[in-house]
């Protein structure tokens, strides 16, 4: 009987790895950052050249840091959930407009919407590598203290947003 | 959700040769214009001057694709540092191989570092602190990845359990079954058979 049931279950537990590992997203690479304080940075404005924003100006709210690109093809499809959020009031949406020509990003928030209380831009991606940046879309939520707790890769869906994003927003918010 | 997050973004632009400098060889067409406009007709003259252009064509390229840094000893540190990080982007490439525009920002960051007399140890220290272990070819021992490290060794130890049991037993069953008398006989008859 043993001589069945052993290869038996040796299959069953490969098959219930593979089966795992089909539904796991390789892209999806956890951040190290989530727990420690956001990188500071200053940089200029999208809108407002002359002004610049910094990382520490939004201490003591929650906020969420978008970081896109005119580009980026996923960005669109992130695009109206976040106009949608930022309508709300719920959170503050900050954006890190990553690798892009002013003139295009300027184009494509007005094409689109601006859900962005402000816009910094990068234009080498080097704030991108201080916050882990390794694809666009990616939305950080920061806590009042300034200390990353979430990391949302790839488009803030719907369902991201209504079953983690908000509900860590409340949370944080307190 | 799969399917829109791998197609998220265009650093995802392993290998499309976004970087790649097409034109290294110059514009050779001109050359040639160049040529046609000299009607002198001299067709041999003519082959051979082509023959040379082509000959010095890949001088040309290589004398472009010359080191981005302008130390070559910082670019052969960074390369060789970078062949044992992974791109993110790319998974299956190193920093140094993979053509992603992911790629290029980090091969800049690590050139500017070194540059800057940061060590091997804390440029890595850098990157581990902002793309995690997964940025790392070679994880470090931790509890997390003791799996990963001794898990083969476990497998293997476990298969040679496995198999000196299964020997042990093997051996037990097919024990030679003792011959009858009649059928010892019978096999010296045979063996003397044939000797004669």
């Amino acid at each position: 009987m043993t001589r069945f049931l052993l290869p038996l279950a040796v299959f069953v537990v490969l098959v219930g790895f593979l089966l795992v590992g089909l539904g796991l997203n390789p892209r999806q690479v956890p951040s190290p950052l989530v727990g420690k304080p956001a990188p500071e940075f200053q940089l200029q404005q999208l809108h407002e050249p002359e002004k610049t924003l910094t990382s520490k100006e939004n201490l003591g709210k929650v906020w969420l840091l978008n970081v896109w690109a005119s580009w980026c093809v996923s960005c669109r499809q992130e695009h109206p959930v976040l106009v949608e959020l930022s309508k709300s009031g719920i959170v503050p949406v900050y954006g890190l407009n990553y690798k892009d020509q002013r003139d295009d990003a300027l184009r494509w928030l007005q094409q689109f919407g601006d859900p962005y209380a402000v816009s910094a831009v990068d234009p080498e991606g080097r704030t991108g590598i201080e916050f882990g940046v390794y694809g666009v879309p990616e939305t950080y939520v920061i806590d009042k203290n300034g200390v990353i707790r979430y990391k949302q890769i790839g488009p803030v869906t719907v369902e991201a947003l209504q079953n983690k994003i908000l509900p860590l927003v409340r949370e944080l918010q307190g | 959700m799969r399917l829109k997050l791998l197609s998220r973004s265009s650093l995802t632009a392993c290998g499309s040769g976004k970087n790649d400098k097409g034109s290294r060889i110059g514009n050779p067409r001109s050359a040639l214009e160049g040529m046609r406009a000299n009607e002198g007709g001299f067709a041999l003259l003519k082959t051979a001057l082509l023959l040379c252009l082509l000959l010095l064509a890949p001088f040309a390229g290589a004398k472009e694709a010359a080191p981005v840094a302008e130390d070559p000893e910082i670019e052969r540190r960074m390369v060789a540092l970078s062949e044992d990080l992974r791109c993110l982007v790319c998974q299956n490439e190193t920093i140094a191989a993979s053509r992603a525009d992911f790629a290029n920002d980090l091969r800049r960051e690590i050139r500017e570092q070194m540059q800057a007399n940061k060590s091997d140890k804390e440029i890595v220290d850098f990157l581990v602190a902002r793309y995690g272990d997964f940025v790392l070819y070679r994880p470090p021992m931790k509890s997390t990845t003791l799996f990963l490290w001794f898990g083969p060794f476990i497998f293997l130890l476990a298969g040679a359990v496995f198999l000196v049991f299964y020997l042990k037993r093997r051996r037990k069953h097919i024990e030679e079954p003792a011959l009858s008398e009649q059928q010892l006989k019978q096999a010296e008859a045979l063996l003397k058979e044939g000797k004669g």
